[in-house]
């Protein structure tokens, strides 16, 4: 049983980072414009980092 | 260059928002001389429109910054100078895009959408996790380990409640201080008793926790709650991006002859307004100098301009045509006319205010009927068993199987796969409580001007003028914005004249000289040497003498003859009230075959009228677009304006409809007959999900197992329920494009030109 003392734990952390990724991308405005995202792909001359 | 071809918007040019002073009373200073301003720019569509935008602004001086949002069609522009901005709207005119200002308070919306969004994100990373340790807990982990099971349970459930479930507490405790009962009571208490009693049984090395139950309910209805919200930001931000119709500030003259742009707020009655030819009056006044002619029909419903001269009193919100002239405020802005339509509005509040939603009246009738339920169970089992311990397991099992999951997603899900589909149909609803009266609507009434028939002007005899003749007035009338001169150069577009000399005389019409001649497009008394008897109100002459006559009739909205016949085989009798001559309307009657209207109607008979249609028992759809028409919006049951009507008009409607083609009336009330037979569909299934569960939750057959099961179940059927309207999607998008406006054009979906 001591190996769930381990998984346990590395299970939540990895979970909490996908959660802390998430979060941190929500909050960097890369949901602002989804459709205009994919579009700045095609553009050429385009800076493709995300607002502010 | 561009894929999608933005064409000419139809919207007025003379529409107010464009001038430089109303740019920086927009804009929001952002310190260091730097502002900020948002603009709508409908015609983006693509990924080449974007950057189109973006380079067009970018290439002015004094712009620092410009973004696109292609999601949003916005750009948002940083621009630095004295206060006085770069000509950014001319900018986006000469690469083919019609902007217009968009009010600057969209951000307080969005940061309630962010929240929703991370308390979805918290809950779903709880709800995995818990899950994950349930599903062993279930397959027969043993007591040590059940118990640390239960533990992290514990440990993460408390804190996901705590963000998460806030939302749903403050709600809920919102109603109870207003001693009334919502649907986020029963939702809070079988959340915190979930909770609670879970944690007792951990304590105490107990079989069944609830900890799952409790965090995956909050996870599925907080995805109900941010649909809706997203549903209502959406339609409120595209509402309040279209153009206003009243102006912002009005160019003050000064004692000493100093002019000064100035807020409408600040205007006082004995100021001395300057109006241009194309703008509107911002306050009631008198006309001092300067004759010209108003076209008033977004306050009265009159369709024909209406000569103004010295003497003449002026409404707010009529758009001055022809001259500039010069107005005495004989009002503060708070009393003028406008604001006396907002008072009747306000009076009025009819249907939408008397109108409780439908998860409303579900939530009277549901919570307290569960909250007895668990009461009984608990008097129940005490009684027979006399074991308290038991007993308050089994009425908490209870509150958790009837917490409103299903119930909770029954109405959203369906709202915003409706708002979606009326959306791409160019409909935009204000609310869901607006989509639910819809569809319950017995009768339509319409405004007439501007609502069936197009508030422009249309050549009557164009096929019986001479081909030279037209062109000739064609190349007159495209400098004036006189409405019968928009009509004339409509008619005649692919011409091109130069003319040596271009003179408008307010009132009267235009000159034009080419060499020795000299041409009139105007009145017949003034353009022609013996006018005799000719009845055209416009002719076109050369020197005195009669080269062609034009009349006019307003044009019918597009497809409003089958829009009229498709609201009555969908059983809504049509009925027309207007403000223009009686005589007109009934011609218009006649020709819709409408059988009943009323004329020279004022905006408190049409009140009055709606008021008695309410007292019959019908439940009333109202379509117009006049300031005239706000407070009978106000009224009925429900209500829809097409998106050039007034802004307090469109405030006032539930629905506003972007393309030309009246269809969206009848295409909007089948939508909101379906998504209510839908959101009917949807009470059935919750109501046999507690006819099942409980009985068993009543009995103590609910282990933890059944009520993650039978919770996800019930809420996966609701959701794959109301997708079902989207099937109908592809066959009603094809009918729509055959009837698209040519004002907003489709986007082709190829990326390349």
């Amino acid at each position: 049983m001591t190996v769930l003392l381990v998984l346990i734990p590395v299970a939540l952390l990895l979970g909490a980072i996908g959660l802390g990724a998430f979060l941190w991308s929500l909050k960097s405005g890369q949901y602002d414009d989804l459709e205009g995202a994919g579009e700045r792909v095609l553009l050429e001359d385009e800076d493709d980092r995300p607002a502010r | 260059m561009s894929c999608c071809a933005p064409g000419n918007e139809g919207i007025d040019d003379a529409v107010t928002g464009r001038s430089p002073e109303e740019i920086r009373l927009a804009s929001r200073p952002l310190g260091n001389g730097l502002y900020q301003v948002s603009f709508a720019v409908p015609g983006m569509h693509c990924g080449a429109c974007m950057n189109t935008v973006e380079k067009a602004l970018l290439q002015l001086d004094g712009v620092e910054r410009a973004r696109a949002n292609l999601s949003l069609k916005r750009v948002n522009v940083q621009w630095r100078g004295n206060g006085v901005p770069p000509p950014m709207l001319e900018a986006l005119d000469r690469a083919g895009y019609r902007a217009h200002l968009h009010e600057a308070m969209a951000d307080e919306g969005d940061a309630m959408l962010r929240h929703l969004i991370r308390a979805i994100a918290v809950s779903g990373f709880a709800a995995a996790n818990i899950m994950l340790l349930s599903v062993s807990v279930w397959s027969g982990a043993e007591d040590a380990t059940r118990d640390l099971f239960h533990w992290i349970s514990a440990l993460i459930a408390l804190p996901a409640i705590a963000y998460s479930g806030g939302i749903f507490f403050k709600s809920a405790w919102g109603a109870l201080r207003a001693r009334r009962l919502n649907m986020d009571v029963p939702i809070s208490l079988a959340v915190i008793l979930a909770f609670t009693m879970s944690l007792y049984e951990t304590i105490n090395h107990g079989e069944h926790a609830y900890f799952d139950a409790a965090v995956t309910l909050m996870f599925f209805l907080l995805i109900g709650r941010t649909l809706d919200h997203v549903m209502r930001e959406r339609a409120r931000s595209a509402v309040t991006g279209l153009a206003r119709m009243s102006p912002r500030g009005a160019v003050v003259v000064n004692a000493d002859g100093s002019r000064e742009y100035t807020e409408v707020q600040k205007l006082e009655p004995g100021m001395h307004i300057s109006v241009a030819a194309g703008e509107r009056f911002a306050v009631d006044g008198s006309i001092e100098s300067g004759s010209s002619e108003a076209d008033c029909s977004i306050a009265t419903g009159e369709s024909a301009p209406v000569p103004i001269s010295a003497g003449s009193t002026v409404r707010a919100g009529t758009l001055n045509l022809t001259g500039p002239v010069t107005v005495v405020a004989s009002a503060k802005p708070r009393d003028s006319f406008l604001a006396e339509m907002q008072r009747l509005m306000e009076a009025a509040e009819g249907g939408q205010a008397r109108y409780r939603r439908i998860a409303d009246r579900a939530a009277e009738i549901y919570s307290p009927a569960v909250h007895a339920t668990a009461a009984l169970t608990f008097i129940a089992w005490f009684w027979i068993s006399g074991d308290l311990h038991h007993s308050v397991y089994t009425a908490i099992a209870v509150l958790i199987i009837t917490c409103p999951c299903a119930l909770g997603l029954a109405v959203p899900v369906v709202q915003v796969v409706a708002a979606r589909r009326l959306f791409d149909a160019g409909i935009m609803v204000k609310d869901g409580g607006a989509l639910e009266r819809l569809g319950e609507c017995t009768r339509v009434v319409f405004d007439k001007t501007g609502t069936l028939t197009s508030a422009r002007a249309m050549v009557a005899n164009a096929g019986r003028i001479d081909r030279d003749a037209m062109a000739i007035a064609a190349a007159i009338a495209a400098g004036s914005k006189h409405p019968y001169s928009r009509a004339i150069a409509e008619c005649g577009r692919e011409h091109g004249m130069v003319f040596d000399a271009m003179t408008e005389y307010p009132g009267l019409g235009v000159e034009a000289r080419l060499g020795p001649e000299t041409y009139r497009l105007g009145r017949a008394e003034w353009a022609l040497r013996e006018a005799g008897e000719i009845s055209a109100p416009v002719v076109l002459s050369r020197d005195g003498a009669f080269l062609a006559g034009f009349e006019f009739t307003t044009a019918l909205r597009a497809d409003a003859e089958e829009a009229v016949l498709r609201l009555q085989a969908l059983g809504l009798a049509p009925e027309m009230l207007s403000g223009d001559r009686t005589g007109i309307v009934a011609a218009l009657a006649g020709r819709l075959g409408i059988e009943r209207y009323a004329g020279e109607v004022l905006p408190a008979e049409k009140l009055e009228r709606l008021e008695t249609l309410r007292i019959a028992g019908e439940k009333v759809l109202m379509v117009g677009d006049g300031i005239n028409d706000a407070p009978a919006l106000a009224a009925a049951h429900v209500s829809m304006a097409p998106s050039e009507a007034a802004d307090i008009g469109r405030r006032a409607a539930g629905f506003v409809f972007l393309h030309d083609s009246l269809l969206a009336v009848p295409q909007a009330v089948g939508i909101a007959r379906n998504a209510a037979s839908l959101i009917r569909q949807n009470f059935a299934l919750a109501a046999i999900y507690n006819l099942l569960a409980v009985p068993a939750a009543v009995f103590g057959f609910v282990t933890p197992l059944v009520a993650a099961l039978a919770m996800s179940a019930s809420s996966i059927v609701v959701i794959s329920n109301s997708l079902r309207l989207r099937g109908a999607q592809v066959a009603d998008r094809t009918a729509m494009s055959t009837h698209r406006s040519p004002s907003f054009p489709k986007h082709a979906g190829v990326p390349a030109e």
